[in-house]
């Protein structure tokens, strides 16, 4: 019925034939494709696709306890329901999701500060508890209403908890989320130890740690409390939910860490400094453990394990009283007269002062244009060495420093461990300062500076001028003192123990170095210690001890008040004096050692040796003060 | 003598397969089988069910059965109603369409359609209508008549917005147009500018995928999809975690492919659209390079049937109108691989017979109708 003309068919038929060749051309681009993602780019897909597919579910490792060294527990961990939220969940709506939440369980304004702020520092990934603790009927509650919000659950989670609450606060520090600065630092760790170890993959498994410790002994015993992290590899989709574990490795708990701490000791300190500020450290010469490390004002770690909400942190960070500072570990203050019995040793040990050679005090020291004076007015007359520490004699201190020169002091005092870290098991050590011409030298940058004035070392000899020493290197010296040279390094771990096997493993350093001292000047430098707590300067506050002290009293003065009176009560309150006190005791085989400030309250013997006394009184004979209220253990 | 009850379903059947290309027909019952199963592994954790994919494909059937009793001639006749009622409904689109995620794309007759999609074959018939109607007496202004007719409902479509449908549609026109005869020179010139084209946009593609930058007639979302296809790592997380993920579902397949069932990609939802656009990743995951190339073949072989179908067409209107579907089956088959395995930018183009979809099967039915039709008449008219 229909009759094509030929041409026409023709030239139909031959673009055919290339639309034929058009579709073959294009299916080949196809085939190469396929040919180069499915065989020559195959691994890398192959391998991306693994990945998908797999996530690791971190399984965080139990921390480690913190136990005194009688075995109370003052770090530990509790599991408690909270209520988590899958952030990537959340999306946009956090707010939404936390009102729609807060008709079934209470939400503080912190939980949800503190949730956002995970939120923040997290970047959206992973699961953040909303609120912990949740009671029976808050979690009936969310769970009857489950099926309204996905990606949220209930967990059971570990959290620290400091169950005696400010006690010893700046000793154990405290733990808190990982920042990233803290995954940082801890990357550059770990690839350390891989470098040491490449089977040490295990322990760069980053993401189950999700709590370091950040200040205190949480930070410096960080890894030994924190165990490896175990993890499930668990087969996930798209939107992230499990569909199946495919292995799994368990973590290993941390370690437990046994103080050398008396924590009871610890708590008398702190009940005993009440609204005082200051420090006080207190060390078993023999063995360089750590009795009893307060600074006052505390604080509360666990305030800070969840993230510290803004208005506490602001009154902590703000106080005038500075509760965050760790005063004995980083605050310096000149020693005053504490020094004096190190510088009668140094006298006898460099043969500049026999114990009988006296001078004669008329209650000043002229050195060049200037005057020394001397506390008491009109002098202390005819002063030998033991005098001169029993009363405190501020003249025959001026001329000891004029003859021994500040190199030679400078060269007694460093062994001791003045001006030096004394290696402590705390991360932030203040230095101080012992000064020495050499000092003066790298310390300043002009040349007038640099150079040392005689008139500069006088002030030396009673602990003022540039020295500036940390309460503990005071201990730390009065115990090397103590234990007859034998230089002991302070701790306050005593031992590393298994959860498990409860088998302890001891961290006591063994001797540190030997200070080469005659045995028969320690006995003039103790003897005249104790004598100062007989019918010295502080003989009212050991008066009827069953045991003997060795004590000296000091006061530093905040700032010179030149040559005025000084009348206590008259300065504004944070102008006023520090009251320092060493001590050691049982003088004859001292068990103790203690040095101690308290800022700004006067007379060291007026303030700080009774609370040695009573601190003394405890540790030794068992003696609880009736001022302070009862320890109890907490529950 | 009573004829056997066997003998009678076997001339039941014999009558309804009876003038139906066999060879097309084996193509076709291919292409649906591997679509069958994929959906059987694709549509695991979705709401469709089996029972929906039979019903589409029975209904695809149904109608390419339907189609292949009209003659060519009723379909001839009616084309330019055809036509006019799809622009139409177009202009109504555009009056008072429905708005979804953007585009005004749905009209609401009762049932909700996508006048659009009427307009993949209308326009090859309106088009092989109107140089049939001209045939023998055709001028060079003939060509420009019939860019009119392929421009008013492509530019409809295109300000839904619908960039994909345009194209195809689009296609559609212009293959006819090229199979009536229009001079290489014109063509050309074209074809040059579009290699130019794109070869400028790979290789600036880092500056004028900046942020800032605003092309002239596209939308923001169509910008992106090509910009992610030149980089699908400069956003992984968003706009190009479609093209990367189906990348890799492509490529972890390796040659044997993880087996049925076993593609974690697709089981795991990293695949989106992983039964309807997206089915390809899913069927080359699971089964490969191996696969892929059965698959591809099965393809070839469709469009050298169809070609060949048409080129044995009555009158000129069955050769362009057959050529014309066959070389849009071709063109729906490569602009959904490209787009799936990241060759081309994604548009929302189904895999024919693959993809889950009952409105895309029903429009490949119609085609594959056509091209049946065609053969049956073919041999009517040469006996």
């Amino acid at each position: 019925m229909v009759s094509f003309k030929k041409p026409d068919l023709d030239s139909f038929q031959e673009r055919i034939h290339i639309a034929t060749l058009f579709v073959t051309f294009c299916f080949l681009l196809l085939i190469t494709r396929l040919v180069w993602l499915q065989l020559v780019s195959h691994g890398k897909y192959a391998l991306l696709a693994e990945s998908n597919r797999i996530a690791l579910v971190p399984a965080p490792a139990n921390r480690g306890l913190i136990i005194d060294r009688n075995g109370i527990v003052i770090g530990r961990n509790y599991s408690a329901l909270t209520l988590d939220v899958n952030a990537e969940e959340v999306k946009g709506n956090v707010d939404q999701l936390i009102n729609d939440l807060s008709e079934i369980v209470a939400i503080s304004p912190r939980d949800r500060r503190n949730f956002k702020r995970s939120l923040e520092d997290s970047r959206n990934m992973g699961t953040f508890p909303l609120r912990s603790m949740l009671n029976e009927t808050e979690t009936a509650r969310f769970m009857a209403n489950r099926y309204r919000f996905p990606g949220v659950e209930i967990r059971a989670r570990s959290f620290r908890e400091y169950p005696y609450n400010e006690l010893a606060s700046h000793l154990i520090g405290y733990i808190g989320r990982v920042s990233q600065r803290d995954k940082e630092r801890m990357q550059t760790e770990i690839e350390g130890a891989k470098a040491d170890d490449p089977d040490a993959l295990q322990a760069s498994f980053l993401p189950g740690i999700q709590y370091v410790g950040k200040i205190g002994l949480e930070q410096s015993y960080e890894t030994v409390l924190r165990g490896v992290p175990g993890y499930d590899q668990v087969e996930i989709t798209a939107g992230g939910k499990p569909v199946r574990t495919l292995s799994s490795s368990p973590s290993v708990p941390g370690k437990n860490v046994v103080l050398s701490v008396d924590i009871k000791l610890q708590y008398l300190v702190e009940q005993l400094y009440g609204n005082f500020r200051g420090a006080f450290v207190a060390i078993e010469p023999k063995t360089g453990d750590v009795l009893a490390f307060v600074s006052k004002p505390n604080f509360n770690p666990n305030d800070f394990v969840e993230g510290i909400d803004s208005v506490t942190w602001k009154e902590l960070n703000d106080s005038p009283q500075k509760p965050l500072y760790n005063r004995p570990l980083k605050g310096i203050y000149p020693p005053g007269s504490t020094y004096k019995p190190f510088m009668a040793l140094a006298a006898l040990e460099n043969k500049k002062r026999t114990p009988s050679q006296t001078i004669s005090d008329p209650g000043y020291f002229d050195f060049g244009n200037h005057t020394f004076r001397d506390d008491k007015k009109g002098g202390h007359g005819i002063v030998d060495m033991q005098k001169s520490i029993v009363e405190s004699c501020d003249t025959y201190y001026y001329m000891l420093a004029r003859d021994m020169g500040v190199n030679m002091m400078h060269d007694f005092m460093k062994p001791l461990g003045f001006g030096q870290i004394t290696g402590i098991d705390l991360q932030g050590e203040a230095k101080g300062v012992l000064p020495s011409t050499e000092w003066k030298k790298n310390t300043f940058k002009k040349p007038e500076q640099q150079k040392w004035y005689e008139g500069e070392t006088i002030s030396l000899g009673i602990g003022q001028g540039y020295n500036a020493f940390t309460i503990l290197q005071l201990a730390h010296a009065m115990a090397n003192v103590a234990n007859n040279g034998i230089v002991m390094k302070p701790h306050l771990v005593k031992a590393i123990e298994d959860p498990f096997t409860r088998n302890r493993v001891l961290t006591t350093p063994k001797e540190s170095y030997r200070i080469d001292l005659n045995a028969e000047n320690i006995e003039v430098i103790k003897k005249a210690m104790v004598e100062v707590n007989n019918s010295g300067t502080s003989a009212t506050a050991f008066k009827g001890t069953g045991y003997q002290v060795g004590g000296k009293t000091g006061t530093a003065q905040v700032f010179s008040l030149n040559s005025k009176d000084y009348k206590h009560g008259s300065t504004a309150e944070f102008l006023r004096d520090h009251a320092l006190y060493i001590a050691f005791a049982p003088a004859d085989k001292p068990t103790i050692v203690i040095a101690m400030v308290v800022e700004n309250a006067g007379f060291g013997a007026q303030y700080a040796a009774p609370i040695a006394r009573q601190a003394l009184d405890y540790y030794i004979e068992g003696k609880w003060p009736k001022e302070v209220p009862e320890w109890k253990r907490a529950p | 003598m009573e004829k056997s009850p066997l003998i009678k379903v076997k001339g039941f059947f014999s009558s309804i397969f009876a003038g139906l290309d066999r060879q097309l027909g084996l193509i076709l019952l291919g292409l649906a089988a591997v679509g069958f199963f994929t959906f059987l592994s694709a549509s695991q954790n979705t709401p469709v069910q089996i029972a929906d994919e039979l019903r589409n494909l029975a209904l695809s059937f149904l109608v390419m059965w339907m189609v292949s009793r009209i003659p060519p001639k009723w379909l001839e006749m009616g084309a330019v109603w055809i036509y006019g009622f799809g622009v139409a409904l177009l202009i109504a689109v555009a009056a008072f369409g429905l708005i979804k995620k953007g585009a005004r794309r749905w009209l609401n007759i009762g049932v909700v359609i996508q006048p659009s999609e009427i307009m993949k074959i209308a326009m090859p018939l309106m088009l092989a209508w109107y140089f049939q109607k001209r045939e023998g007496i055709q001028k060079s202004w003939d060509y420009g008549v019939a860019a009119v007719i392929l421009a008013i409902p492509v530019f409809l479509i295109a300000r839904q917005p619908d960039l994909g449908t345009a194209l195809l549609v689009f296609a559609a026109g212009l293959y006819v147009i090229i199979l009536a005869g229009l001079p290489w020179k014109w063509v050309l010139p074209f074809v040059g500018l579009g290699v130019i084209g794109i070869l400028l946009i790979i290789i600036f593609g880092s500056t004028i995928c900046a942020h800032d930058v605003v092309w002239p007639f596209v939308h923001d979302y169509q910008k992106h999809r090509i910009c992610t296809l030149l980089d699908p790592t400069s956003d992984p997380l968003g706009k190009g975690f479609h093209t990367i993920q189906s990348m890799i579902a492509i490529g972890s397949g390796g040659f044997f492919g993880k087996g049925w069932f076993q593609g974690t990609q697709a089981h795991l939802e990293f695949i989106p659209e992983k039964h309807t656009d997206f089915v390809f990743a899913v069927f080359s995951e699971e089964f490969g390079l191996l696969g892929n190339l059965i698959l591809i073949a099965l393809f070839f072989a469709l469009i050298k049937r169809g070609l060949a179908i048409s080129a044995s067409g009555p009158n000129l209107f069955t050769r362009l109108l057959g050529a014309s579907v066959t070389l849009i089956f071709f063109t729906y088959a490569f602009v959904n691989i490209g787009m799936v395995s990241g060759l081309l930018p994604v548009v929302g183009v189904p895999l024919p017979f693959i993809s889950y979809g009952g409105t895309a099967l029903v429009t490949l039915g119609f085609g594959a109708g056509i091209l049946m039709s065609i053969h049956r008449h073919r041999r009517l008219v040469q006996s």
